[in-house]
């Protein structure tokens, strides 16, 4: 039992439920150091089981460690902490307890040792991450919200169903790399990839995260989709499929944002087409490019939440986050701007941050592996990131025309959490040492080669000339870009209200004719059998005297016959 | 109120031409480094250069052909029909 006591989600569930009670500066200070404490208890716990239960005969392993948890742990502890620091000032009193819940079910996760505690953790976060956006209280948010919820439990379904028949086949619920094609394998990795963001099911990303808080969103923008790349690493290394369908997503989130006029509708597609180079890297399945990934995976939470907090910045300065309604921000928004400039560099991958140290050992990977177009297409890709979000983003919100708003900086705990996320993408894009020795391969890689930093200066470099020379065709319009959610939100809904329209016809039809087929039957009766019926009416005496005469007749004629 | 320099006279100009120094450098710097590339065609002159232009074009004109299938009015789901 002691070993569950240290167990770093409890920090954040206890600061979860002090948060939601407490007021005050007292309330900010257990914000804070809900995570710091969940931060501590992760550098504390070593490798190997913590904690072991016994539940209807399985056995279940709520606590254990290794180097790979270690690193998302300590990265969700950080990013739970910059992210309580960004909003302190949420007027919204449910968002903080929520996003601390969320954060803690992450790192419920990614300390788990055993697929049922993977899958509790894994439908608490979605509990967690929907309040976060429900705590925005618009009709846009709740919609919004529950089409997140309905697409996260179905994936959870989808994973609970693969954990039932992995146990059934294997008789273990142990959290470690699946046998390719075993039984269950396929809904496993259906599950995880649904919080991963991959198609068909990319655009709630886009269609939920925007609708969150100016500080929402921030949250929200590291823990469920880097949670699944955690459960792929551990699960699925190597599976080819992986390589193919992190392309796709990395294309997908750069068409997408380039067609986007929502600021964080732009980093959120941006979310997609980051993780598809990780999950790119985890179908390589090399130590390289598994290292790669993982690394990718700490800097991107870092380089992503500094993103949206210099968005959240503008959206609580300005109220606006159409890219079209934005513009020349720089001049009054000078922290805000140069820490979004810092995230965008680092997302682009530019020497000196910390996506360059990241992202190029999973092009590395590529190469050693002589993936010529594999490799081929994660450098076009790189491009493309500068293009969509490196450039794209800090241009149009804080740059491009005067849009004649001139907001101040944000209030110093904003400011203070954008920097601190800078200054960390800055650091480990020098002393990356560090965040190597973390990794859970030896790495030995140096990325700091002459040709490595000249060959990514020229792509990126000319990647912005492209961008310049082709804004004319980069015009912001205040438009949205269909995607598969259209299906669940306009067709579905649409085939349901005609089968609906059909149904009524169909029993107003049915309706009409048994009436007319019951007032049929009842006026023949009444016909016959009414007050004028023939049946029923009063005859007269010389009809009556006839027709007894006519029967008297027909009874001698057949006496007779006999 | 004194002009932030950015948005001074010229400062546009100046940007340009500080933009395509830097250009030019990196492309000229590739004589002065040794060059690994992955791949053979990865090294040869300016290739990196090409290939962020390339890509870049590329992508923006594929963005604009599928803009001009999928783009919506952004009050498209704003009715709340259908939802």
């Amino acid at each position: 039992m002691s070993g569950v006591l240290a167990h770093p989600a409890l920090a954040l569930f206890v600061g979860a439920a002090l948060v939601a009670v407490l007021k005050g500066r007292l309330r900010s200070t257990v914000a804070l150091a809900a995570p710091l404490a969940a931060l501590a208890l992760v550098l504390r716990a070593g490798d190997g089981v913590h904690a072991v239960w016994t539940f209807a005969g399985a056995e279940l392993v709520p606590f254990a460690a290794d180097p790979l948890s270690r690193l998302f742990g300590i990265i969700f502890a950080i990013m739970a902490f910059g992210g309580a620091l960004f909003g302190l000032d949420q007027p919204r009193r449910v968002e903080m307890p929520a996003a601390l819940l969320y954060a803690g079910a992450a790192l419920g996760v990614a300390f788990a040792g055993d697929l049922v505690t993977v899958f509790l953790f894994w439908e608490l976060m979605a509990v967690g991450s929907t309040l976060v956006i429900w705590s925005v209280a618009t009709a846009e948010a709740y919609r919004a919200s529950l089409r997140y919820l309905m697409v996260h439990l179905a994936g959870g379904t989808v994973l609970l169903l693969g954990v039932a028949v992995h146990y059934v086949a294997s008789g273990t619920l142990a959290f470690r790399a699946f046998d390719a094609g075993s039984p269950g394998y396929w809904l496993i990795l259906a599950g995880f990839l649904v919080n991963a963001g991959a198609p068909p099911l990319s655009a709630w990303v886009a269609d939920a995260y925007p609708e969150a808080s100016f500080s929402g969103t921030v949250f929200l923008s590291a823990f469920t989709t880097k949670i699944a790349v955690y459960a792929l690493l551990r699960g699925f290394a190597g599976e080819p499929l992986l390589v193919w369908m992190g392309l796709y997503m990395v294309f997908y989130g750069i068409v997408y944002a380039l067609l986007e006029n929502d600021m964080r509708r732009i980093l959120a597609y941006s979310i997609v087409n980051q993780v598809g180079f990780m999950v790119t890297g985890i179908g390589i399945g090399t130590a390289m490019a598994l290292n790669g990934t993982a690394a990718h995976a700490f800097t991107h939470i870092l380089y992503k939440g500094l993103l949206l907090m210099s968005a959240g910045a503008v959206l609580h300065a300005t109220g606006r986050r159409k890219c079209s309604e934005l513009g020349g921000l720089f001049r009054s928004m000078p922290v805000t701007t140069l820490c979004g400039i810092v995230g965008a560099l680092a997302i682009s991958s530019f020497p000196l941050t910390s996506g360059f140290v990241s992202k190029s050992m999973i092009s590395q990977a590529a190469g050693d592996e002589h993936l010529v177009w594999v490799w081929l297409a994660l450098a076009a890709a790189s491009a493309g990131v500068f293009l969509h979000a490196g450039i794209k983003f800090p241009w149009f919100v804080f740059f491009q025309k005067d849009s004649g708003l001139r907001p101040p900086d944000p209030p110093l705990n904003m400011r203070l959490a954008m920097i601190l996320f800078a200054a960390l993408c800055l650091a480990l894009g020098v002393w990356y040492e560090p965040l190597y020795a973390l990794l859970p391969f030896p790495a030995d890689y140096v990325p700091y080669t002459g040709w490595h930093v000249v060959g990514q200066l020229q792509l990126l470099l000319f990647s912005g000339l492209a961008f310049f020379a082709l804004l004319p065709l980069l015009k912001r319009t205040p438009t949205i870009t269909l995607d598969v959610d259209w299906l669940y939100r306009r067709a579905l809904p649409a085939i349901v209200a005609a089968a609906e329209r059909s149904r009524r016809v169909v029993a107003r039809g049915w309706h009409a004719g048994w009436s007319s087929a019951v007032e049929g039957v009842a006026a023949h009766v009444h016909r016959t059998h009414g007050p004028e019926g023939i049946m029923a009416r009063t005859w007269s005496v010389r009809s009556m005297g006839l027709w007894m005469l006519a029967l008297l007749l027909g009874l001698l004629l057949i006496g007779f016959a006999a | 109120m004194k002009a932030h320099w950015l948005d001074r006279p010229g400062a546009a100009r100046r940007a340009w031409i500080a933009f395509a120094v830097v250009l030019s450098a990196s492309v000229l710097a590739q004589l002065f480094i040794a060059v690994e590339p992955h791949f053979a065609a990865e090294g040869w002159f300016g290739m990196p250069a090409v290939v962020g232009v390339g890509a870049c074009a590329a992508m923006v004109l594929f963005a604009k052909l599928v803009g001009a299938m999928l783009k919506r009015r952004d009050d498209y789901y704003g009715d709340g029909s259908g939802e």
